[in-house]
């Protein structure tokens, strides 16, 4: 700790950091623009300014830069020093020369840290008089809008982009006051972290096209505090809407998740939510036929189904409904005849992998807690396509290199340029294992492309390596051998080594020696446990999981299969109640066609259009997770309460009310159902491990001196505005009845709830007095970084409480044998295009790319294809058509499709023959246009 | 400058000349990419200029992205984005030369070729360029032709010099001042 | 031989250069004295020794900063466990407007330069080294590029020079433009293929420069001493200053004088020898206003400060600098304003564009002086652009290159503010 004055006030601060970061967390206002929390310091904008004085007798002081310059025990100092104030209005004014001052029709507006720091340097009428410059702008794909003119040259940009994120293809240029942010030439922005660049520049240079395309300002937006359902990190998210539509994600700061970053399918995913045949009130089909009905006439519709005595009703759940929806329909048709909605092969890995993260062997890290692995080993799962956020992660770790470097040379780390400096790109080990090449590729020790079981291989053979009573694996070529030896030894020689794998690579082998590397580096391991990270494919993937105890039995297939049976074998009849699932994209059409068949009825609940709703006799629309109020479990087995944007109406109900309001009063199992508090306490007694969850039932309650906290910023000119054209008599507002949270703006804003509350966060949007941008994070912070303060609400579940796990040593993986002439058949999953719910989004859709077959050159050869022929890909009794793409950084013996082509649904890892067509006569751009 | 192009296919390769002047380039530092001012300025000596393609096919040769070769190849004023003519004139505009008149002599050579700084005359043999301070004060006004350097220039002085360059053209006839 | 030793105790620098600047040889520089420090370093003494003479000389750098050269370098980490490759790297961007100096030194006797950077390399104990050449000095990269093979040939450069086990590699690079390439960070950025944005200090090259590693930047003019230092002795060296400074200085004379150049005399000579005794003074017809003492970043002096001695704290104390003790003098016949308004110009155009005060202070600056210079300027225009000076002042922006560009705004302002005032009265330029 050290004391310092700051005009005139002593305080005690945190020695390490620098000026700028304890100011601001002591609170006080001193305005900057490059210096960012996560980007650190370069001390370019000269905003930060604040004046030093040597002693008591020092009346002049020194200008200095409050981010370049560390803490130091007696300093002396003043933000409100005239040479200070003046000079910062100076930088904000030399600033504005260039800018056009077009804040009326900028993104931006209202939420723009230029504009507070404007009003904060106080800079309010201009002596420049000369001409301003004008750049030209470049269109930089569906999600990002470019404006240059707004620029004020913090490089802020490429700080992140390029530094931070990894980006190749956005760029400073030119020079002097005519440098120039973005890309070679016109395109879209390849990094899947582009959306960051909205909230990264404190101006409208780069903004959400998304939103531009039917705007709103922050003000008139109504947030809540969300997660994210695109994948199975759970970051945390604010999404705002006016008029019912979805507008825009932003990032939502938790330091244990995704801090201050999200990716761009997590950002632009949304759109779904908005989509023209989303299902909007209940209907009924029979034949070709629907008709709509009303809420009443749909629960009565399924109360009568649910009432006949001649069916028997089976369940499917979904790993992306929340639990409360999950638990209620498990309790509608009893344990036996609920089936978890993932294929066999899902179901397989998911319990591996649970049973890997309860073993004991890995501690299970927060992806900001992976950040400071020094050594990293990734197998099978292409994190940066199923996992985004986790790569970004995984990044830093790398990054990190250079701070422990520079430390040595007494940098303090957030002195962003010279840690680059220092760092040099210093091998970090990071090693990948994967069919495929991944985006982590070019920082990464090294890749080994392979198939799962040579990987597993691999895997097993580098654990032998750690510990020899791990048992070693025969017939490894020498390269093989050597390459186990090094990670063994880079794994062994961190401090903190960490393993990630996931649900994506689909192998049980993998996921065995995964735990083994694990069991063999805890016994090594003096202190600390190695770190593991597991990735799921969905938002609740663990979480139904937990639920499902029987999921071993009870997958979708078997499923089909009863029905089947029961079908063939005139049994009973057999209704089924789907919940947020489309079965379509987990089986081949014929399987799911023939099951919906073999049904007697069939009720969907669910808010995508999809196949599976196309073949339902009873729609039921269900809130989409704007709409929601649940839990689900991330990856790391965080439950993570997520809130309704919006009021969604009467027609569109979360699915376990729907299954409550039918059943309730004809099966007393669903009596638990009558509120979210009630559903998600039901869900806490069926799991014990669910159990640390109980404090987010009073969370979900909790209100400020017995009122709500408002959704919309405070003094929203927006409600009124509305409808103002029409009335200027506001209409009652809806009564959200399961939160803490009250729709549009009365009760009380978050700033007041803040100051009771520490811990975690139901930040509506960020925004404070003066600091109207998402900027205003820090003033929700103790120290810059941590966690902001308010209610919790997410809590880490602690999946196993074994201080000394056994170990099993299981046997490695025996070298698969190769089907002449034929090619694995491998589906790999892309972060635009793989998820079903972004895929629906119009700008991802954009940005998912042609469908290719992916060779490896050696093969290619063998069979006589040449880069971009179409070949044809024989299956089981079809074939289809691709144009080819060779890659020498994938396995051999394989052929690589995108995970989201239908004909390939349930055909995972299997011997296909591929032959070519000739060259591809079609040269195309559209996104499945390579997909027959 | 980058903004507003479109993405063009002209992806040219490198000489096996350039190529090896570059690699010799390389050898002098522990990475490719630092040898990136020297590979933009091989490339202009073969081409003249550096263009779209050129910033590609070097990029991919010193192992960068091709946005960070722009961003270097923009930073420095001697590296020529745009085609230039069969001769370059820089005529010094910093303070020494200024005193002794470099203005005149800039406006006379734009009156001469019919171009004006920045320009390039119509037949592609002369583009004018203001350029710093040269190094060579003392013998001002300077000026600087296809990497040579000349003091002491006046009217005539410039007039000669144009005509042993080019000895078929046609100086335009003009009354400076 | 006898005269070529001695011309080398009063003019070490340029004492054999020729008129004509063509190089010497290898054989010539040899023959005049040549290689003996490097021989002496190598053979003779330890690196701390060497780096013991340099610091007892007070060598000062020549680059404009005048930062003691040996102090310099006892700040690079040289022990058995200091980090491997260190680099030496000299300077010689020289694109200061209204400086020449290095060329001569370049083009007229490169060995000079290599023995002086090897024996620094010595000293540093780097085995790599850079020459940053700035662009436009193609002579002076032929003539360099001639000596270095002429020296790796004598086995003055490679490994184990002179038998020792010393090694180096020394390499010419040419730049490709831009002023800001001179600071040393930013210098630092250029060699290494990036844009020539300057870098945070501290951390100091010494300790974390070129590809991140220890590295000790001098000007072409420092390094070229060095040789001599070791060869003559450091008493040698102090004992050729009239005043407090050591060494002899290369000193340039541009405008309208009798004769413009360069010439080599001992620091602390008046000036006014320079002017009147070198150049000749003032022109026929042309009367002397004021003058920049070292280059276009210092402030003016006036004819009253021509009797000071011409070293660096004498300089500071009457309010400017010795920067690289280029003489630009403003004469009666030429617009104070329209001068002031040109340096403005040049330091804009070379701001790097990395801090705002510079990239967005200057062209604003340059903006109200050319409102001033053509009659449309207002009082009020007088009071911003002092503003401005203060606004660019040292250690409130990212590198000097600003701060320089402040200092002949705001003494013209002191000096000559009746001339911009006059622009304003009467709506035009006086001098037009
Ligand atoms: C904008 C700017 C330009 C500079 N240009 C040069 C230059 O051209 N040559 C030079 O030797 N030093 C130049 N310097 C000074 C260098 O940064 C550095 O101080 C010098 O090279 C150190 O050498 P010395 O200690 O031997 O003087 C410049 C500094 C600044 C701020
Ligand atoms: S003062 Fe700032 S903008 Fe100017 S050259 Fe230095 S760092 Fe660049
Ligand atoms: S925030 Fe400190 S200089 Fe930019």
């Amino acid at each position: 700790m050290a004391k310092i004055t700051i005009d005139g006030q002593t305080y005690e601060v945190e020695d390490g950091q620098n000026l700028l970061q304890a100011c601001l967390s002591l609170g006080l206002d001193l305005p900057y623009f490059c210096w960012h929390p996560a980007l650190g310091s370069v001390g370019a904008c000269r905003q930060c300014a604040l004046i030093q004085y040597q002693d008591e007798n020092d009346q002049r002081g020194r200008l200095i830069m409050g981010c370049m310059t560390p803490v130091g025990d007696g300093q002396i100092l003043s933000i409100d020093a005239e040479n200070a104030v003046n000079f910062r209005a100076g930088i904000i004014e030399a600033l504005m020369t260039n800018h056009p001052h077009d804040c009326p029709v900028c993104e931006e507006g209202g939420e723009c840290h230029l504009q507070d720091m404007t009003v904060m340097s106080g800079h309010h009428s201009r002596r420049y008089q000369g001409l301003k410059r004008t750049f030209s702008n470049q269109d930089l794909g569906p999600f990002i809008g470019h404006e240059m003119n707004r620029c004020i040259t913090c490089y802020r940009c490429v700080r992140y982009y390029r530094d931070y994120a990894g980006g190749t293809d956005l760029h400073a240029m030119a020079s002097r006051n005519r440098t120039y942010f973005g890309r070679f030439e016109e395109g879209p922005l390849e990094s899947e972290f582009s959306g960051n660049l909205v909230e990264v520049c404190p101006t409208g240079v780069f903004t959400d096209k998304t939103l531009s395309q039917d705007y709103s300002r922050k003000w008139d937006l109504q947030c809540a505090p969300s997660v994210c359902v695109h994948c199975s990190l759970g970051c945390n998210t604010s999404p705002g809407e006016r008029y019912g539509r979805l507008k825009r994600i932003q990032n939502r700061f938790n330091s244990d998740v995704n801090g201050y970053f999200l990716c761009d399918r997590g950002r632009f995913g949304y759109d779904f939510v908005n989509h023209p045949q989303r299902p909007r009130t209940p209907l009924q089909q029979q034949d070709g036929e629907q008709s709509s009905l009303t809420s009443e006439q749909a629960i009565n519709q399924l109360k009568q189904k649910l009432k006949d005595p001649e069916i028997c009703w089976i369940g499917i759940g979904s790993p992306r409904a929340t639990l409360e929806s999950n638990l209620a329909l498990q309790r509608l048709v009893g344990s036996d005849h609920f089936f978890s909605g993932l294929s066999h092969q899902q179901e397989q890995v998911h319990q591996a992998l649970l049973k890997l993260q309860r073993s004991g062997h890995g501690q299970l890290l927060s992806m900001q807690e992976a950040e400071e692995a020094d050594a990293i080993v990734i197998l099978g799962e292409d994190i940066s396509q199923t996992a985004p956020r986790l790569a970004l992660s995984v990044r830093q770790a790398v990054r990190s290199i250079g701070r422990s470097k520079a430390q040595a040379i007494g940098v303090p780390p957030w002195q962003d340029q010279a840690v680059q400096i220092a760092n040099q790109e210093a091998g970090h080990p990071l090693y990948t294992l994967g069919t495929q090449p991944c985006r982590l590729q070019p920082i990464c020790k090294q890749h080994f492309p392979a198939t799962t079981s040579e990987q597993a291989r691999l895997a097993f053979a580098i654990a032998h390596q750690i510990d020899n009573k791990a048992p070693a694996v025969s017939g490894l070529t020498k390269a093989q051998q050597q390459l186990a030896e090094e990670i063994a030894a880079d794994l062994t020689n961190a401090s903190r080594p960490l393993l990630i794998t996931g649900a994506g690579h689909g192998s049980t082998d993998l996921v065995q020696a995964t735990e083994q590397i694990l069991a063999a580096l805890s016994r090594r391991s003096k202190g600390e446990q190695p770190g593991l990270v597991v990735s799921f494919d969905e938002c609740n993937s663990l979480g139904l999981t937990l639920l499902n105890h029987r999921g071993q039995e009870n997958c979708l297939d078997d499923a089909f299969d009863i029905v089947h049976q029961s079908h063939d074998q005139g049994g009973k009849q057999i209704g089924v109640i789907i919940v947020e699932n489309d079965l379509y994209q987990r089986a081949s059409k014929a399987t799911v066609d023939q099951f919906f068949n073999d049904l007697s009825d069939s009720v969907v609940i669910d808010y995508l259009p999809s196949d599976t709703l196309a073949k339902a006799n009873l729609i039921l629309p269900a809130a989409s997770f704007a709409e929601t109020q649940g839990v689900l479990i991330n990856n790391e087995a965080r439950g993570q309460m997520l809130f309704p944007v919006y009021a969604a109406g009467d027609n569109i109900q979360m699915s376990w009310q729907w299954l409550h309001a039918s059943a309730a009063d004809i099966n007393d199992a669903m009596a638990d159902f009558s509120n979210q508090a009630q559903a998600l306490r039901a869900c806490l007694e069926t799991e014990p491990l669910l159990g640390a969850l109980e404090p987010l039932l009073e969370v979900s309650q909790l209100q400020h001196q017995g009122l709500k906290l408002a959704r919309m910023l405070p003094r929203a000119s927006g409600r009124t505005a509305m409808r103002a054209h029409i009335s200027v008599h506001e209409p009652k507002q809806p009564v959200d009845e399961q939160s803490g949270l009250a729709y549009t703006m009365e009760g009380v804003p978050y700033t007041a709830m803040a100051a009771e509350h520490s811990g975690g966060g139901m930040m509506p949007a960020s925004w404070y007095p003066g600091w109207n941008s998402n900027q205003s994070i820090h003033k929700f912070q103790q120290e810059i970084g941590d966690n902001i303060e308010g209610p919790v609400t997410g809590i880490k579940l602690s999946l196993h409480s074994l201080p000394d796990p056994s170990i099993e040593w299981s046997e490695p993986t025996k070298k698969a044998r190769a089907k002449a002439d034929h090619l694995l058949l491998i589906s790999h999953p892309q972060i635009f295009g793989s998820d079903e719910l972004s895929a629906l989004s119009t700008a991802i859709a954009e940005r998912t790319p042609v469908a290719t077959a992916s060779l490896h050159p050696d093969d290619a050869k063998a069979m006589q294809i040449s880069d971009n022929d179409l070949v044809q890909i024989h299956l089981q009794d079809q074939h289809i058509q691709l144009p080819v793409t060779i890659n020498p950084q994938q396995a051999k013996r394989v052929v690589l499709v995108p995970d989201y082509l239908d004909e390939i649904r349930g055909l995972e890892n299997i011997w296909v023959t591929v032959r070519s067509l000739g060259p591809n006569p079609v040269i195309t751009s559209d996104r499945r246009a390579g997909h027959v | 400058m980058a903004n507003h192009r479109l993405p063009n296919h002209d992806i040219i390769s490198l000489s096996a000349v350039e190529r090896r002047e570059i690699e010799a380039e390389c050898r002098h530092y522990p990475k490719r990419q630092a040898a990136a001012i020297e590979g933009l300025k091989v490339v202009q000596k073969h081409r003249g200029w550096v263009s779209d393609g050129s910033i590609q096919a070097l990029a991919k040769f010193l192992e960068m992205p091709v946005g960070e070769l722009e961003g270097v190849a923009t930073f420095y004023n001697l590296i020529f984005r745009q085609p230039v003519g069969k001769h370059v004139i820089m005529v010094c505009d910093s303070v020494c030369c200024w005193v002794k008149g470099s203005d005149p002599l800039t406006q006379h050579i734009g009156n001469r070729l019919g171009i004006k700084p920045g320009q390039t005359s119509e037949d592609g043999l002369f583009t004018l360029l203001p350029i710093v301070c040269l190094g060579d004060c003392d013998r001002a006004p300077t000026l600087m032709i296809d990497g040579q350097q000349h003091g002491h220039v006046d009217a005539d002085k410039l007039d000669q010099l144009l005509l042993e360059l080019e000895p078929e053209i046609q100086l335009m006839e003009v009354s400076d001042g | 031989m006898a005269d070529n030793a001695d011309i080398t105790f009063s003019k070490p620098l340029t004492g054999l250069i020729r008129e004509d600047r063509s190089p010497l040889t290898l054989k010539e520089y040899r023959a005049g004295g040549g290689y003996r420090g490097l021989e002496k370093a190598a053979k003779k003494m330890s690196p701390d020794e060497v780096l013991e003479e340099v610091k007892a000389s007070n060598l000062r750098g020549r680059g404009g900063a005048g930062f003691p050269a040996g102090l310099k370098w006892s700040f690079m980490p040289r022990d058995d466990k200091a980090p491997r490759p260190r680099y030496l790297v000299c300077n010689s961007d020289e694109m200061e407007p209204g400086t020449f100096k290095d060329r001569l030194l370049m083009e007229g006797n490169p060995h000079q330069l290599i023995e002086g950077m090897a024996c620094t390399a010595y000293a540093l104990g780097a085995e790599i080294a850079f020459i940053f050449l700035r662009a436009e000095y193609s002579v002076a990269a032929a003539n360099i590029s001639a000596a270095l093979k002429e020296a790796y040939d004598a086995g003055y450069l490679g490994s184990n020079i002179l038998g020792s086990d010393f090694s180096l590699e020394l390499h010419l690079h040419t730049s490709a433009g831009r002023y800001i390439c001179g600071e040393e960070t930013a210098l630092i950025n250029s060699l290494e293929g990036k844009r020539a944005n300057p870098r945070a200090k501290p951390p100091f090259p010494q300790v974390s420069g070129l590809f991140g590693q220890p590295t000790v930047v001098n000007n072409c003019e420092t390094l070229c001493n060095v040789g001599h230092i070791i060869d003559k002795g450091a008493d040698w060296f102090k004992s050729l200053g009239l005043g407090s400074d050591s060494g002899t200085k290369i000193m340039g004379v541009t405008g309208n004088v009798k004769r413009t150049g360069l010439w080599e005399l001992p620091m602390g000579t008046p000036i006014r020898e320079l002017f009147e005794g070198c150049a000749g003074g003032m022109a026929d017809g042309y009367s002397l206003r004021g003058f920049l003492p070292g280059g276009a970043s210092t402030d003016f002096l006036l004819p009253e400060h021509l009797d000071l001695a011409f070293e660096y704290d004498v300089i500071g104390k009457a309010g400017s600098r010795m920067g690289t003790a280029s003489l630009i003098l403003l004469d009666d016949k030429t617009c104070p304003v329209a001068m002031v308004r040109n340096l403005t110009h040049f330091f804009a155009q070379e701001s790097c564009g990395w801090c705002t005060p510079c990239r967005d202070g200057l062209p604003w600056s340059e903006q109200i002086l050319d409102r001033i210079e053509r009659g449309q300027g207002s009082m009020e225009d007088l009071d911003t652009l002092a503003w401005h000076t203060q606004f660019m002042a040292p250690g409130n922006t990212f590198c000097a290159l600003a701060p320089g560009a402040a200092e002949p705004i705001q003494s013209a302002l002191k000096y000559f503010r009746e001339d911009f005032e006059r622009h304003i009265k009467e709506g035009t330029c006086p001098w037009h």
